[in-house]
């Protein structure tokens, strides 16, 4: 049985007979069992015929319908001149007791089995958009693309039109919908929208076989519809509400949902019936469906990595639109990574970066990727040590550990411990004046060495300019010849030092260049720890 | 740390200036003799302004009695302050902007200028303190100033600027000029 009240049967008397689908009259009056729209609308189209027919004359819709027709002929006539007053009336008359005619008959059970006319309110979104066809074309599409995904949620979207139309046919039914309750207001009408999903979810769901329908599933359906026909539909807006529709640079048509839907919460009544029939006028086609667009929600994979060579940068180097170097770290863990997820894109984010000529050892720096719109998603632990070995043996440039799935959230700690970790260094140092072992000793009994280091020249162009206070925790050194040593280096992150060892034209204070009392200059730098304990290393 | 082949150390003396910046000249400026600036643009645009070595400061063993920021009544490069990535506040000199005056211990003073358009950055409060920096390290930790040419200029701003080579030229022809014949 329909969920109807004897109070609901003149407005579903006057929404069918301006055109309105079965299931567009369910949404004015305010149905929200969702069952109710999931039978096919014929069926529901029938048994609202059957609904206003009960008590009144089954055929009261006719003369209701040719009552209009006759003022609207009438009132058409009244601009015509005196003498061709009478021809068109009597041909009114004739056309309507043409059509009237076989109504008196079996018209009523014919209506039923004919393809009922495109609604003028959902343009068809609510009829053959919204059944098996339609969600059996959607899931062919979807298992095309071979997604793996265990809930999906539909999105739709409709042609601003339909708020124009959903407008008109709200003004029509307006005093009928008060009457029969003081409560209703045009957020109370079911959006098509919601209708829509409520069938269709469940259809594609089945077609697919295996998923479930969940409102905030990772794995979204969006399937979008045009009406060209009625695109002009919104066009008198532009000129009765102007301020809601700016013309913006992004925007294909300034007749956007939103815009439109702000104008009409504008417009006032009697305007809008001025520019706009009510209720709508009959179109004579559906909407047509575009392209349906599947994505899933993002993956973040998280590891360290190890950089061994001095001539690759860690992101692709561009300068004027020109590359430099030709592979960097991020490529050549994103190549494997994108393959198996079967990934359309990446962002790549790490705890610091060392330049392009400095090498990362030890355990090797934390970096999370953040994987945009995979294929596939739930890699088990031996597919993940796989991917890892596939990375590895693609380069002997870098190599990759404790590479893992891990939380959206959880990728925060890794910018967390960015500044007041530590990390450890190994330099080589040249110095002008020729050195003995003994002459760099005391370098090794510095301890937590507070340096003053202005933003170097060398990012000035991008960091603002600021001194900012660093420690050197400790230093180590090992002597090489009457030139060169090593200097091993636990300092706080985020302390430059290449500019610490050459003083950056007396800008980082103090420098190694002072404290050896000669000029000092920096030949190799390599990273050998990066001591941020994230992401959670994985035993072999 | 195991590919060292550095035998030749004194010959293969490594420079950060090499490393990372283009020399750049303005001979004469304003049409005093050799007061020649050297320029020191950086691959990343960024400009540091420095004496040429050829600049009167720089000769006979002339020392500094003092260096003034305040170039006018109204303006001193010491308030110069720039805020932000942008560095939103910095003054904004052109070719000929006076950076500071330098005054030697023999009362001659010396006008330092820009030498390009840009954004002033910061100037070297360093050798305030220490005069002789300018002397000792002219080319690094004796630096005046530091100016951020537009991003759209950063290419032609050098146009106006003598190459290394062209300087050299025009010093060699300098000390022919200047040699008595024997």
């Amino acid at each position: 049985m329909l969920p109807l009240k004897e109070k609901d049967k003149p407005v579903v008397q006057k929404l069918l007979s301006a055109g309105c689908c079965a299931r567009c009259v369910l949404r004015f009056c305010c149905v929200s069992v969702q069952a109710a729209y999931r039978k096919p609308h014929q069926e529901t189209l029938k048994e609202l015929q059957a609904f206003i027919g009960n008590t009144e004359n089954g055929k009261s819709q006719d003369p209701v319908a040719a009552d209009s027709t006759e003022e609207n002929n009438k009132s058409h006539d009244a601009t015509v001149p005196e003498p061709a007053d009478d021809p068109p009336s009597k041909r009114a008359k004739l056309e309507l007791s043409g059509t009237e005619a076989p109504s008196e008959g079996d018209a009523a059970e014919q209506k039923l089995t004919e393809e009922p006319s495109v609604c003028v309110v959902c343009l068809g979104i609510l009829q053959e958009l919204c059944g098996t066809t339609q969600a059996v074309k959607i899931a062919e599409k979807v298992k095309a693309e071979k997604y793996e995904f265990e809930t999906l949620v539909l999105s739709v979207s409709l042609p601003a039109q339909l708020c124009v139309r959903e407008h008109s046919c709200w003004l029509h039914v307006k005093k009928e919908l008060r009457e029969k309750s003081m409560a209703v207001d045009k957020d109370d009408v079911v959006q098509v929208k919601e209708a829509f999903k409520w069938v269709l979810q469940g259809l594609v769901a089945k077609e697919i076989g295996g998923v479930a329908v969940v409102a905030r599933s990772l794995f979204e359906i969006s399937v979008g519809f045009t009406h060209k026909e009625t695109d002009a539909d919104c066009h008198f807006l532009a000129t009765a509400c102007a301020d809601c529709f700016r013309p913006t640079k992004n925007k294909q048509s300034v007749f956007t949902r939103m815009a439109v839907v702000k104008a009409l919460e504008k417009i006032s009544d009697t305007k809008f019936l001025t520019h706009f029939a009510c209720p709508p006028a009959k179109p004579t086609s559906s909407c047509s469906s575009q392209d349906v667009q599947c994505l899933h929600q993002c993956v973040f994979v998280a590891g360290r990595y190890n950089k061994y060579s001095r001539s690759l940068p860690q992101t692709p180097w561009v300068i004027d639109g020109e590359r430099r170097m030709e592979s960097s770290v991020e490529e050549l863990i994103a190549e494997s990574v994108l393959s198996s997820f079967r990934s359309e894109g990446f962002n790549f984010s790490s705890s610091g970066r060392e330049d392009v000529d400095v090498r990362t050892l030890g355990t090797g720096r934390p970096f999370a990727m953040e994987l945009l719109n995979p294929h596939r998603c739930n890699l088990s632990r031996a597919e993940m040590k796989l991917l890892q070995e596939t990375i590895n043996n693609s380069s002997d440039k870098i190599k990759v550990r404790d590479l893992q799935i891990v939380s959206r959230e959880a990728m925060g700690k890794m910018k967390e411990g960015e500044e007041d970790k530590t990390k450890s260094y190994t330099a080589l140092i040249w110095t002008l004046k020729p050195i003995q072992s003994d002459d760099i000793a005391f370098i090794n009994d510095i301890k937590d060495l507070t340096l003053d280091q202005k933003t170097p020249l060398r990012v000035l162009h991008r960091r603002a300019l600021a001194v900012r206070p660093r420690v050197v925790h400790s230093m180590k050194t090992r002597f090489l010849d009457s030139h060169h040593f090593y200097l091993e280096m636990r300092t706080q992150a985020g302390t430059y030092i290449k500019e610490f060892v050459h003083g950056d034209f007396g800008r980082t204070k103090p420098n190694l260049c002072e404290l050896l009392n000669t000029d000092t200059d920096i030949l190799e730098l390599d990273v050998e720890s990066v001591d941020v304990d994230w992401p959670p290393s994985i035993p072999e | 740390m195991d590919c060292l082949e550095q035998k030749d150390t004194e010959a293969t003396a490594p420079s950060v200036i090499d490393r990372y910046y283009t020399r750049w000249y303005r001979a004469d400026m304003k049409g005093n003799p050799c007061e020649d600036h050297c320029i020191l643009q950086h691959s990343n645009r960024l400009c540091v302004i420095t004496l040429a070595e050829t600049h009167p400061i720089l000769q006979d063993g002339r020392s500094i009695k003092s260096i003034n920021y305040q170039i006018s009544d109204g303006c001193s490069r010491l308030n110069n302050k720039v805020s932000g990535k942008s560095k939103r506040g910095g003054q904004f000199v052109t070719d000929f902007a006076p950076l500071c005056r330098i005054t030697c211990t023999d009362e001659t003073e010396y006008t330092i200028y820009s030498c390009i358009r840009g954004r002033l950055l910061e100037v070297n409060e360093s050798i305030l303190k220490t005069p002789s920096l300018l002397l000792k390290k002219p080319f690094t930790d004796g630096y005046i100033a530091v100016i951020l040419p537009k991003f759209d200029e950063s290419k032609t701003i050098t146009e106006n600027l003598l190459s290394r080579e062209e300087f050299e030229s025009i010093v060699s022809k300098r000390s022919v000029a200047e040699s008595p014949p024997s």
